[in-house]
Protein backbone atom coordinates (compact mmCIF):
# COMPACT_ATOMS: atom_id res chain seq x y z
CA UNK A 1 0.00 0.00 0.00
CA UNK A 2 0.97 3.45 -1.12
CA UNK A 3 1.18 5.99 1.91
CA UNK A 4 2.15 9.63 2.12
CA UNK A 5 3.02 11.62 4.58
CA UNK A 6 2.10 15.00 3.68
CA UNK A 7 4.40 17.60 2.79
CA UNK A 8 7.22 14.82 3.16
CA UNK A 9 6.71 11.71 0.69
CA UNK A 10 5.27 8.77 -0.65
CA UNK A 11 5.93 5.41 0.89
CA UNK A 12 5.32 1.79 -0.21
CA UNK A 13 4.34 0.25 2.92
CA UNK A 14 3.99 -3.57 3.42
CA UNK A 15 0.29 -4.81 3.88
CA UNK A 16 1.50 -6.51 7.42
CA UNK A 17 1.94 -2.74 8.98
CA UNK A 18 -1.22 -1.46 7.65
CA UNK A 19 -3.35 -3.55 10.19
CA UNK A 20 -0.80 -1.83 13.08
CA UNK A 21 -1.26 1.46 11.40
CA UNK A 22 -4.74 1.26 11.86
CA UNK A 23 -4.61 0.27 15.73
CA UNK A 24 -2.54 3.71 15.88
CA UNK A 25 -4.97 5.51 13.42
CA UNK A 26 -7.62 4.37 16.22
CA UNK A 27 -5.78 5.47 19.17
CA UNK A 28 -5.22 8.72 17.69
CA UNK A 29 -8.65 9.46 17.55
CA UNK A 30 -9.20 8.40 20.98
CA UNK A 31 -6.89 10.17 22.25
CA UNK A 32 -8.50 13.10 20.34
CA UNK A 33 -11.80 12.35 22.09
CA UNK A 34 -9.86 12.53 24.89
CA UNK A 35 -8.42 15.75 24.94
CA UNK A 36 -5.37 13.90 25.43
CA UNK A 37 -2.57 15.69 23.38
CA UNK A 38 0.44 13.88 24.86
CA UNK A 39 -1.28 10.30 23.83
CA UNK A 40 -2.25 11.96 20.30
CA UNK A 41 1.47 13.08 19.15
CA UNK A 42 3.11 9.91 21.06
CA UNK A 43 0.45 7.98 18.94
CA UNK A 44 0.51 9.90 15.59
CA UNK A 45 4.68 9.75 15.74
CA UNK A 46 4.10 6.60 16.17
CA UNK A 47 3.01 6.55 12.89
CA UNK A 48 4.69 8.37 11.16
CA UNK A 49 7.49 5.99 12.60
CA UNK A 50 6.03 3.01 11.49
CA UNK A 51 5.77 4.25 7.74
CA UNK A 52 8.81 5.63 7.72
CA UNK A 53 10.84 2.65 9.05
CA UNK A 54 9.20 0.00 7.50
CA UNK A 55 8.05 1.65 4.26
CA UNK A 56 10.42 1.97 1.24
CA UNK A 57 10.46 5.54 -0.38
CA UNK A 58 9.09 6.27 -3.20
CA UNK A 59 11.18 7.49 -6.18
CA UNK A 60 10.68 10.82 -7.10
CA UNK A 61 9.60 10.11 -10.56
CA UNK A 62 7.23 7.98 -9.50
CA UNK A 63 3.75 8.61 -10.28
CA UNK A 64 1.62 6.52 -8.45
CA UNK A 65 -1.49 7.33 -6.48
CA UNK A 66 -1.30 7.19 -2.69
CA UNK A 67 -4.24 5.09 -0.85
CA UNK A 68 -3.84 6.74 2.41
CA UNK A 69 -2.08 10.15 3.19
CA UNK A 70 -1.22 10.80 6.38
CA UNK A 71 -1.65 14.52 7.61
CA UNK A 72 1.94 16.85 7.92
CA UNK A 73 4.38 15.49 10.50
CA UNK A 74 3.67 18.90 12.34
CA UNK A 75 0.28 18.75 12.72
CA UNK A 76 -1.02 20.40 15.94
CA UNK A 77 -3.31 19.09 18.04
CA UNK A 78 -5.70 21.53 17.59
CA UNK A 79 -5.51 20.87 13.64
CA UNK A 80 -5.59 17.03 14.76
CA UNK A 81 -9.09 17.52 16.12
CA UNK A 82 -10.10 18.31 12.72
CA UNK A 83 -9.18 15.51 11.23
CA UNK A 84 -8.72 12.32 13.77
CA UNK A 85 -12.49 11.97 14.26
CA UNK A 86 -15.15 9.36 13.78
CA UNK A 87 -13.21 6.26 11.69
CA UNK A 88 -10.25 8.18 11.74
CA UNK A 89 -7.54 8.30 8.37
CA UNK A 90 -7.98 4.56 7.82
CA UNK A 91 -12.26 3.48 7.62
CA UNK A 92 -12.46 0.33 9.47
CA UNK B 1 -13.68 8.74 4.36
CA UNK B 2 -13.05 11.57 6.92
CA UNK B 3 -9.85 13.19 7.55
CA UNK B 4 -7.15 14.93 5.42
CA UNK B 5 -6.32 11.39 3.67
CA UNK B 6 -9.82 11.60 2.32
CA UNK B 7 -10.46 15.12 1.66
CA UNK B 8 -7.07 15.61 -0.02
CA UNK B 9 -7.73 13.03 -2.62
CA UNK B 10 -10.41 14.16 -3.45
CA UNK B 11 -9.62 17.52 -4.28
CA UNK B 12 -7.07 15.90 -6.06
CA UNK B 13 -9.35 13.45 -8.01
CA UNK B 14 -11.54 16.69 -8.80
CA UNK B 15 -9.09 18.33 -9.96
CA UNK B 16 -7.20 16.08 -12.35
CA UNK B 17 -10.80 14.50 -13.79
CA UNK B 18 -12.01 17.98 -14.34
CA UNK B 19 -8.73 19.05 -16.09
CA UNK B 20 -8.73 16.00 -18.02
CA UNK B 21 -12.65 16.16 -19.18
CA UNK B 22 -11.17 19.44 -21.40
CA UNK B 23 -10.00 17.94 -24.25
CA UNK B 24 -10.97 15.08 -25.99
CA UNK B 25 -8.28 13.42 -27.73
CA UNK B 26 -6.06 11.88 -25.83
CA UNK B 27 -2.56 13.20 -27.64
CA UNK B 28 -3.89 16.82 -26.75
CA UNK B 29 -4.78 16.03 -22.74
CA UNK B 30 -1.55 14.77 -22.66
CA UNK B 31 -0.15 18.29 -23.77
CA UNK B 32 -2.75 20.32 -21.80
CA UNK B 33 -1.76 18.34 -18.69
CA UNK B 34 2.08 18.93 -19.44
CA UNK B 35 1.22 22.37 -19.80
CA UNK B 36 -0.90 22.59 -16.67
CA UNK B 37 1.68 21.09 -14.52
CA UNK B 38 4.84 23.50 -15.74
CA UNK B 39 2.16 26.31 -15.36
CA UNK B 40 1.69 25.13 -11.55
CA UNK B 41 5.40 24.35 -11.35
CA UNK B 42 6.08 28.34 -11.97
CA UNK B 43 3.50 29.35 -9.31
CA UNK B 44 5.37 27.13 -6.46
CA UNK B 45 8.66 28.62 -7.33
CA UNK B 46 7.16 32.19 -7.01
CA UNK B 47 5.54 30.69 -3.46
CA UNK B 48 8.80 29.63 -2.61
CA UNK B 49 10.11 33.06 -2.92
CA UNK B 50 7.54 34.85 -1.42
CA UNK B 51 8.41 32.99 1.56
CA UNK B 52 11.85 33.28 2.06
CA UNK B 53 11.32 37.13 1.38
CA UNK B 54 8.71 36.79 4.32
CA UNK B 55 11.53 35.38 6.20
CA UNK B 56 14.13 37.89 5.75
CA UNK B 57 11.96 40.51 6.52
CA UNK B 58 11.06 38.66 9.74
CA UNK B 59 15.32 38.08 10.33
CA UNK B 60 15.25 42.11 9.78
CA UNK B 61 12.73 42.78 12.09
CA UNK B 62 14.55 40.37 14.97
CA UNK B 63 17.89 42.42 14.20
CA UNK B 64 16.00 45.22 15.00
CA UNK B 65 14.77 43.95 18.31
CA UNK B 66 18.07 42.90 19.22
CA UNK B 67 19.68 46.63 18.61
CA UNK B 68 16.61 47.85 20.94
CA UNK B 69 17.28 45.77 23.69
CA UNK B 70 21.26 47.03 23.74
CA UNK B 71 19.90 50.45 23.88
CA UNK B 72 18.01 49.47 26.47
CA UNK B 73 20.44 47.79 28.42
CA UNK B 74 22.65 51.10 28.02
CA UNK B 75 19.60 53.54 29.06
CA UNK B 76 19.39 51.21 32.11
CA UNK B 77 22.87 52.23 32.87
CA UNK B 78 22.91 55.72 32.34
CA UNK B 79 19.56 56.21 34.08
CA UNK B 80 21.08 54.04 36.99
CA UNK B 81 24.28 56.03 36.97
CA UNK B 82 22.51 59.31 37.09
CA UNK B 83 20.48 58.10 40.38
CA UNK B 84 17.38 57.63 38.82
CA UNK B 85 16.24 54.48 39.86
CA UNK B 86 12.79 54.08 38.70
CA UNK B 87 13.80 54.85 35.25
CA UNK B 88 16.25 51.88 35.00
CA UNK B 89 13.66 49.75 36.26
CA UNK B 90 11.25 50.90 33.33
CA UNK B 91 13.87 50.27 30.97
CA UNK B 92 14.80 46.93 32.13
CA UNK B 93 11.27 45.77 32.48
CA UNK B 94 10.93 47.24 28.50
CA UNK B 95 14.31 45.23 27.69
CA UNK B 96 12.85 41.93 29.59
CA UNK B 97 9.66 42.14 27.15
CA UNK B 98 11.44 42.51 24.13
CA UNK B 99 14.17 39.82 24.95
CA UNK B 100 10.81 37.54 25.61
CA UNK B 101 9.51 38.60 22.19
CA UNK B 102 12.88 38.35 20.57
CA UNK B 103 13.01 34.60 21.70
CA UNK B 104 9.96 33.47 20.59
CA UNK B 105 10.58 35.11 17.03
CA UNK B 106 13.85 33.61 16.90
CA UNK B 107 12.23 29.92 17.19
CA UNK B 108 9.35 30.82 15.04
CA UNK B 109 12.18 32.10 12.20
CA UNK B 110 14.58 28.59 12.83
CA UNK B 111 10.92 26.82 12.18
CA UNK B 112 9.77 28.51 8.97
CA UNK B 113 13.41 27.77 7.84
CA UNK B 114 12.74 24.44 8.37
CA UNK B 115 9.37 24.22 6.45
CA UNK B 116 11.22 26.69 3.62
CA UNK B 117 13.34 23.26 3.09
CA UNK B 118 9.99 20.91 3.15
CA UNK B 119 9.21 23.24 0.29
CA UNK B 120 11.86 23.13 -1.69
CA UNK B 121 11.97 19.44 -1.24
CA UNK B 122 8.44 19.02 -2.20
CA UNK B 123 8.99 21.34 -5.31
CA UNK B 124 11.85 18.92 -6.13
CA UNK B 125 9.91 16.24 -6.09
CA UNK B 126 7.40 17.70 -8.08
CA UNK B 127 9.58 18.75 -10.43
CA UNK B 128 10.76 15.14 -11.28
CA UNK B 129 7.44 14.07 -11.45
CA UNK B 130 6.11 16.64 -14.52
CA UNK B 131 9.74 15.35 -16.07
CA UNK B 132 8.42 11.72 -15.79
CA UNK B 133 5.29 12.40 -17.18
CA UNK B 134 6.64 14.14 -19.71
CA UNK B 135 8.17 10.90 -20.60
CA UNK B 136 5.36 8.78 -19.95
CA UNK B 137 3.14 11.09 -22.35
CA UNK B 138 5.07 10.23 -25.43
CA UNK B 139 4.87 6.39 -24.56
CA UNK B 140 1.30 6.70 -24.19
CA UNK B 141 1.11 8.90 -27.20
CA UNK B 142 2.88 6.41 -29.15
CA UNK B 143 1.88 2.66 -27.61
CA UNK B 144 -1.64 2.89 -26.44
CA UNK B 145 -5.17 2.75 -28.27
CA UNK B 146 -7.54 6.06 -27.47
CA UNK B 147 -9.17 3.97 -25.02
CA UNK B 148 -6.36 2.71 -22.77
CA UNK B 149 -4.81 6.19 -23.25
CA UNK B 150 -7.27 7.91 -21.21
CA UNK B 151 -6.83 5.39 -18.20
CA UNK B 152 -3.20 5.52 -18.27
CA UNK B 153 -3.16 9.51 -18.46
CA UNK B 154 -5.54 9.71 -15.94
CA UNK B 155 -3.09 7.31 -13.53
CA UNK B 156 0.12 9.68 -14.48
CA UNK B 157 -1.68 13.19 -14.05
CA UNK B 158 -3.48 12.04 -10.69
CA UNK B 159 0.42 11.12 -9.47
CA UNK B 160 1.46 14.28 -10.30
CA UNK B 161 -2.28 15.96 -9.23
CA UNK B 162 -1.09 14.74 -5.88
CA UNK B 163 2.37 15.88 -5.49
CA UNK B 164 1.34 19.30 -6.61
CA UNK B 165 -1.66 19.27 -3.95
CA UNK B 166 1.01 18.36 -1.48
CA UNK B 167 3.42 20.80 -2.57
CA UNK B 168 0.33 23.32 -2.09
CA UNK B 169 0.01 22.33 1.35
CA UNK B 170 3.01 22.76 2.37
CA UNK B 171 2.99 26.46 1.26
CA UNK B 172 -0.21 27.37 2.78
CA UNK B 173 1.10 26.18 5.97
CA UNK B 174 4.22 28.34 5.26
CA UNK B 175 2.46 31.30 4.45
CA UNK B 176 -0.06 30.89 7.51
CA UNK B 177 2.92 30.76 9.72
CA UNK B 178 4.65 33.81 7.97
CA UNK B 179 1.10 35.65 8.72
CA UNK B 180 0.85 34.80 12.07
CA UNK B 181 4.43 35.77 13.29
CA UNK B 182 4.58 38.87 10.84
CA UNK B 183 1.55 40.09 12.37
CA UNK B 184 2.73 39.55 15.96
CA UNK B 185 6.14 40.83 15.06
CA UNK B 186 4.35 43.97 13.95
CA UNK B 187 2.32 44.65 16.66
CA UNK B 188 5.66 43.86 19.05
CA UNK B 189 7.96 46.50 16.44
CA UNK B 190 4.91 49.13 16.89
CA UNK B 191 4.76 48.75 20.57
CA UNK B 192 8.83 48.99 20.87
CA UNK B 193 8.68 51.81 18.72
CA UNK B 194 6.23 53.68 21.10
CA UNK B 195 7.66 53.38 24.07
CA UNK B 196 11.43 53.17 23.60
CA UNK B 197 12.83 56.15 25.15
CA UNK B 198 14.81 58.24 22.98
CA UNK B 199 14.95 61.08 25.61
CA UNK B 200 15.18 59.89 29.61
CA UNK B 201 13.68 63.00 30.51
CA UNK B 202 10.09 62.64 28.28
CA UNK B 203 9.76 59.29 30.40
CA UNK B 204 7.91 61.18 33.49
CA UNK B 205 6.42 58.30 35.89
CA UNK B 206 6.51 56.08 33.09
CA UNK B 207 2.89 54.79 33.71
CA UNK B 208 1.61 54.99 30.40
CA UNK B 209 -0.46 52.50 28.56
CA UNK B 210 3.04 51.23 26.41
CA UNK B 211 4.64 50.59 29.64
CA UNK B 212 2.10 48.63 30.99
CA UNK B 213 1.66 46.51 28.43
CA UNK B 214 5.47 46.02 27.98
CA UNK B 215 5.69 45.72 31.94
CA UNK B 216 2.81 42.47 31.34
CA UNK B 217 5.60 40.90 29.71
CA UNK B 218 7.86 40.90 32.26
CA UNK B 219 8.23 38.87 35.27
CA UNK B 220 9.85 41.51 38.31
CA UNK B 221 12.27 39.03 40.05
CA UNK B 222 13.85 39.35 36.57
CA UNK B 223 14.16 43.18 36.54
CA UNK B 224 15.00 43.06 40.23
CA UNK B 225 17.84 40.69 39.65
CA UNK B 226 19.58 42.22 36.40
CA UNK B 227 18.59 45.89 38.12
CA UNK B 228 20.58 44.44 41.41
CA UNK B 229 23.49 42.91 39.36
CA UNK B 230 23.61 46.07 37.44
CA UNK B 231 24.11 47.77 39.91
CA UNK B 232 26.79 46.05 41.67
CA UNK B 233 28.63 46.61 37.97
CA UNK B 234 28.52 49.75 38.38
CA UNK B 235 29.32 50.20 41.81
CA UNK B 236 26.66 52.38 42.81
CA UNK B 237 27.40 54.32 46.04
CA UNK B 238 23.78 53.67 47.39
CA UNK B 239 24.67 49.97 49.30
CA UNK B 240 23.17 47.78 46.75
CA UNK B 241 23.05 44.80 48.39
CA UNK B 242 20.17 46.49 50.64
CA UNK B 243 18.54 48.06 47.92
CA UNK B 244 17.93 44.88 46.37
CA UNK B 245 16.68 43.31 49.81
CA UNK B 246 14.16 46.35 50.22
CA UNK B 247 13.83 46.71 46.44
CA UNK B 248 10.26 44.69 46.07
CA UNK B 249 8.69 47.91 47.48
Amino acid sequence: MIVRIATEGQFEVEDGSVDKLNELDNACVAAVDAGDEASFHQNYEAMLTLVRDHGTELGDDDLHESALILPPPDLTFEEAGEQFTGEGLIPD
Amino acid sequence: MPGIGGRFSTVVKAKVSKMLDRAEDPAETLDYSYQKQLESLQNVKKGIADVVTAKKRLQMQSDKLEQSVVKLDTQARQALAAGQEDLARTALERKQGLQAELQSLDTQVAELESQQQRLTDSEKKLRAKIEAFRTKKEVIKAQYSAAEAQVRISEAATGVGEQMADVGLAMQRAVDKTENMKARADAVAELEAAGTFEDLTQLGEGGDDIDRQLKELTTGTQVDDELAKMKAELGSGSAPAQQIEGGQA
